[in-house]
């Protein structure tokens, strides 16, 4: 069993990610989409939990339009998050046996 | 003109995901024709919104941080950004776009509306506030 | 009431405004300056250009303050003051320029 989980509140202003990521288990993703982009990105105040997270077998992506749409370039992006278009968000839906949405 | 109040705007949402950011916008740019005494406020998620080089035809929607450098033809020039906001957010200065703004009273020269301020400095300002908006 | 230009069709709101800005071309701005009884020289294209700029670079139709402050830069005092843009669009330079332009009605202008 596999789950993708997709986070869009800001790390900064809302528990979401931190609900997710105590409950996301080895082998899970989490994909950061709109207001949750934020997250991925190096030198910021989350940006060691999501370091963490990753040291414990979850997987990070990030959706690049919304990356892109807030002005935040893919290049600043902690190594080892994957960005990813729509179709690689699909893609990632279709990789994983659920998607659990932390609205 | 002694009837003339001043109007901080508090911004601390991110653009795009809620509607605060813009609505926020165009209620400056409604104001502004008032003629009064206008200051806003990002920080938090706010400082969001003024980042440069938005790109939003992925996303679908209106980029309306272009709208931002406008401010400065409707006298709205003092634009505070909360530094540790920004710090928080792996974000500088420099990952900001510039604006400006003409200066009347000194030969129209172009000066930088940004300022980057501390949260005490903010306490200072809202406290300054006849009117304050909160987004 | 949908405008129509050389046989194309085009969607307006209950006051006239191009529905879809992308629509716009210059014979859709005479068409809906006909639509006025207006008929559309140098001086009107003049200021409907500049809008179309203003708003390809900020995302926004300006203010009447803004835009007068605007144009007299650009095009001269003589022509930066409401005199001026007023004998232009009688009905306001900023909502009647704007409709010709293919603008939204600006953003203050109820």
């Amino acid at each position: 069993m596999s789950t993708l989980h997709t986070v869009n509140k800001s790390p900064f202003e809302r528990n979401s990610l931190d609900s997710c990521l105590s409950v996301a288990a080895e082998g899970a993703t989490v994909l950061l989409i709109e207001d949750a982009v934020g997250g991925a990105l190096q030198n910021t105040a989350v940006a060691s939990t999501v370091s963490d997270a990753m040291g414990k077998g979850v997987k990070f992506a990030v959706l690049g339009e919304d990356l892109r749409a807030r002005g935040l370039s893919a290049e600043r992006v902690i190594d080892g998050i994957s960005v990813v278009d729509y179709a690689g968000f699909v893609q990632l839906a279709c990789d994983h046996d659920n998607v659990q949405n932390w609205l | 003109m002694s009837d003339t109040k001043t109007f901080v705007y508090m911004n601390r949402k991110a653009p795009y995901g809620t509607v605060y950011a813009l609505e926020s916008l165009e209620v400056v740019l409604i104001g502004a024709a008032f003629e009064q005494n206008v200051k806003l406020v990002f920080m938090d998620d706010g400082v969001y919104q003024l980042t440069k080089n938005q790109d939003t035809d992925g996303i679908g929607m209106k980029n309306f941080s272009k709208t931002y450098s406008a401010l400065g033809d409707y006298d709205v020039n003092q634009i505070y950004v909360c530094e540790q906001s920004l710090k928080d957010r792996g974000l500088t200065l420099d990952d900001l776009q510039e604006l400006t703004y003409e200066d009347e009273d000194d030969d129209w020269a172009e000066k930088s509306s940004i300022h980057l301020v501390s949260r005490d400095q903010i306490a200072e300002i809202v406290g300054s506030a006849d009117v304050l908006l909160n987004f | 009431m949908p405008l129509e230009v050389n046989g194309k069709t085009y969607e307006t709101d209950e006051e006239g405004y191009l529905a879809n800005l992308n629509d716009w071309t210059p014979e859709v701005a005479e068409a809906l300056a006909a639509a006025d009884g207006e008929t559309l020289t140098d001086n009107h294209w003049e200021v409907i250009n500049f809008l179309r700029e203003y708003y390809e670079e900020y995302q926004i139709a300006p203010a009447v303050r803004v835009l007068t402050k605007a144009i007299g830069k650009k095009l001269g005092k003589d022509k930066g003051n409401s005199k001026y843009l007023y004998e232009l669009f009688p009905y306001g330079p900023a909502k009647q320029a704007c409709k010709y332009a293919g603008l939204p009605k600006p953003t203050g202008c109820v």
